[in-house]
């Protein structure tokens, strides 16, 4: 990076983007399998289209933050966030961030139907990256939370769908993240669980968590958010107050 | 906790560094592996120490009635096949640990080699389990054994070595390639009739003037596992040589070739 005295500009930031760009490179004419590959190499017909998924992203959330990211299917939201938990490594532009940032894995993703509750934890808690000592710490506090009680040493496949669901999401939420992102609706569960989530959520915000919100519900968005930006075909349109953003956005669909 | 896109390290080291992190991940799905794989069939052991049996003792029948075969020959198919199952079907499941491990890393970060790594190591389970009847049968068909068997876990570990290193360069071809998968059982098979597995060494010697099994790499890993448990001797420095530059060779072409791409796999699958 030629801009490295920028690093120095950190204070009290938690996600710095800059001048991120995201890149697929799309085949002209798809060519799926190993083979149509070689037979394509050797006639010297392969070409790609590049597709910008995002093109030079420059924001800086401060802690304490909540953010808002606005934008309809397909305009770069979820690859923002990718790019944002290092799942995505962009073409060009930096990612900074500071923290441990909430996992977007799908809840129950990486659990295995013949292992017990308990080994379900200690396997999906390791995926999102915690140690087993962390682990055995929470595991009391985990359990609790799903509320799966007696099936805890009962291999996954005996669970319903709901007590699956609470069991990923109690693994996901048992550590405070420093960056909390919402990415859609919680519907997990009955109105009992999904009412603990909501409070669960709340209190990551109270304690100080950087909220990254992203919705297409202009209202949520407007009244939670401070500031809020705009993405579209995955440039900003608009960035600053929530209140600002959503008007400009309310202004371009009903156009 | 930072994280800097900017200053990251080279690919080789910071996937190296990660794996490191996430240790007791690859612990999680090691043991993951092996539970799954035992837990619900009462004959899952048993199971693996049948098969290699049951195919020895068909190849042997048929064998014998095909061609004037080597008087050691149930001892000789069954060392190669038990280091040919852990080469072929580690080296499988890492394709389809990969395939699985993609809807994670889709998701959230992890260390992308964690799933090749604990595939293979998993393996290694079935591989120890295979002993069981091979020195069953050693010890029905009066092979001398001795004090060379002391070196059979460095022999084991080239095995281990090599199938990791292949295991690395086939998955990162099955991410940008689903057919792959499918193509990987035929170049299996294919590979192992070229292979001194079940064919006697003696027909393939020849052919092409022996570069056939000069050119096999797994020949080399193969050799050192046969001269320690059939000849009951310690190899030579050549053999060791060159067992152990084609594994370690293979693990870190397999490792610089998977790190190098592991952050596009993300773009893919």
């Amino acid at each position: 990076m030629s801009n490295s005295p920028k690093q120095e500009n950190h204070s009290d930031s938690v996600i710095q983007l800059e001048d991120v760009s995201v890149c697929y490179r799309v085949p002209t004419e798809s060519v799926g399998t190993f083979k149509e590959y070689m037979i394509r190499l050797v006639q010297g017909r392969i070409k790609h289209n590049k597709f910008y998924a995002l093109q030079n992203i420059n924001i800086d959330i401060k802690s304490g933050e909540i953010f808002g990211i606005l934008g309809r299917n397909g305009a770069g939201k979820s690859t923002l966030l990718k790019v944002i938990s290092n799942v995505l490594v962009p073409a060009s532009g930096r990612v900074w961030t500071k923290g441990q940032i909430s996992p977007l894995l799908q809840l129950g993703a990486g659990f295995h139907p013949e292992l017990t509750g308990r080994e379900n934890i200690y396997l999906n808690a390791t995926l999102l990256g915690h140690k087993r000592k962390e682990i055995d710490e929470k595991i009391d506090e985990i359990i609790a939370f799903a509320e799966i009680g007696a099936f805890l040493e009962t291999p996954l496949r005996t669970y319903s769908s709901g007590m699956q669901a609470r069991l990923g999401f109690s693994v996901a939420t048992a550590w405070q993240p420093d960056i909390l992102i919402l990415d859609e609706v919680l519907s997990v569960g009955d109105l009992e669980f999904q009412r603990k989530c909501f409070s669960r959520m709340a209190s990551f915000r109270e304690s100080g968590a950087t909220v990254l919100m992203v919705s297409h519900e202009m209202k949520r968005v407007e009244s939670i958010c401070e500031r809020a930006m705009w993405i579209e075909h995955g440039q900003i349109m608009a960035i600053g107050t929530a209140k600002d953003v959503c008007h400009n956005y309310k202004k371009s669909i009903t156009k | 906790m930072i994280y800097d896109s900017a200053k990251r390290k080279p690919p080789a080291i910071e996937e190296l560094l990660a794996l490191f992190r996430y240790r007791d991940l690859i612990y999680q799905l090691v043991r993951r592996d092996i539970v799954a794989r035992y837990k619900r069939s009462f004959l899952g052991i048993a199971w693996t120490m049948l098969n290699p049996l049951g195919t020895m003792v068909i190849m042997v029948i048929v064998f014998s009635q095909v061609f004037n075969t080597v008087e050691s020959y149930p001892s000789y198919v069954l060392t190669g096949l038990i280091c040919w199952t852990m080469f072929s079907q580690s080296t499988s499941f890492s394709i389809s640990m990969m395939v699985w491990g993609s809807k994670l890393f889709q998701q959230i970060y992890l260390p992308r080699a964690s799933f090749v790594v604990s595939t293979i190591l998993a393996s290694m389970v079935n591989f120890l389990l295979s002993l069981v009847p091979l020195f069953l049968i050693l010890v029905i068909t009066k092979t001398p054994l001795g004090w060379s068997l002391l070196l059979l876990p460095f022999s084991m570990i080239l095995i281990l070595t090599f199938s990791m290193g292949f295991g690395f360069l086939i998955s990162t071809l099955a991410v940008f390639f689903p057919d792959v998968e499918q193509m990987y059982p035929v170049l299996l098979t294919a590979w192992m009739y070229m292979s001194p597995i079940i064919i006697p060494i003696e027909f393939l010697e020849d052919v092409f003037n022996g570069w056939l099994l000069k050119l096999n790499p797994f020949y080399y890993v193969l050799n050192i596992f046969r001269i320690i448990v059939l000849n009951n001797s310690v190899p030579n420095f050549l053999d060791w040589g060159l067992a152990v530059l084609v594994s370690f060779g293979i693990l870190i072409i397999g490792w610089l070739v998977f790190t190098k791409k592991a952050d596009s796999f993300a773009y893919y699958v």
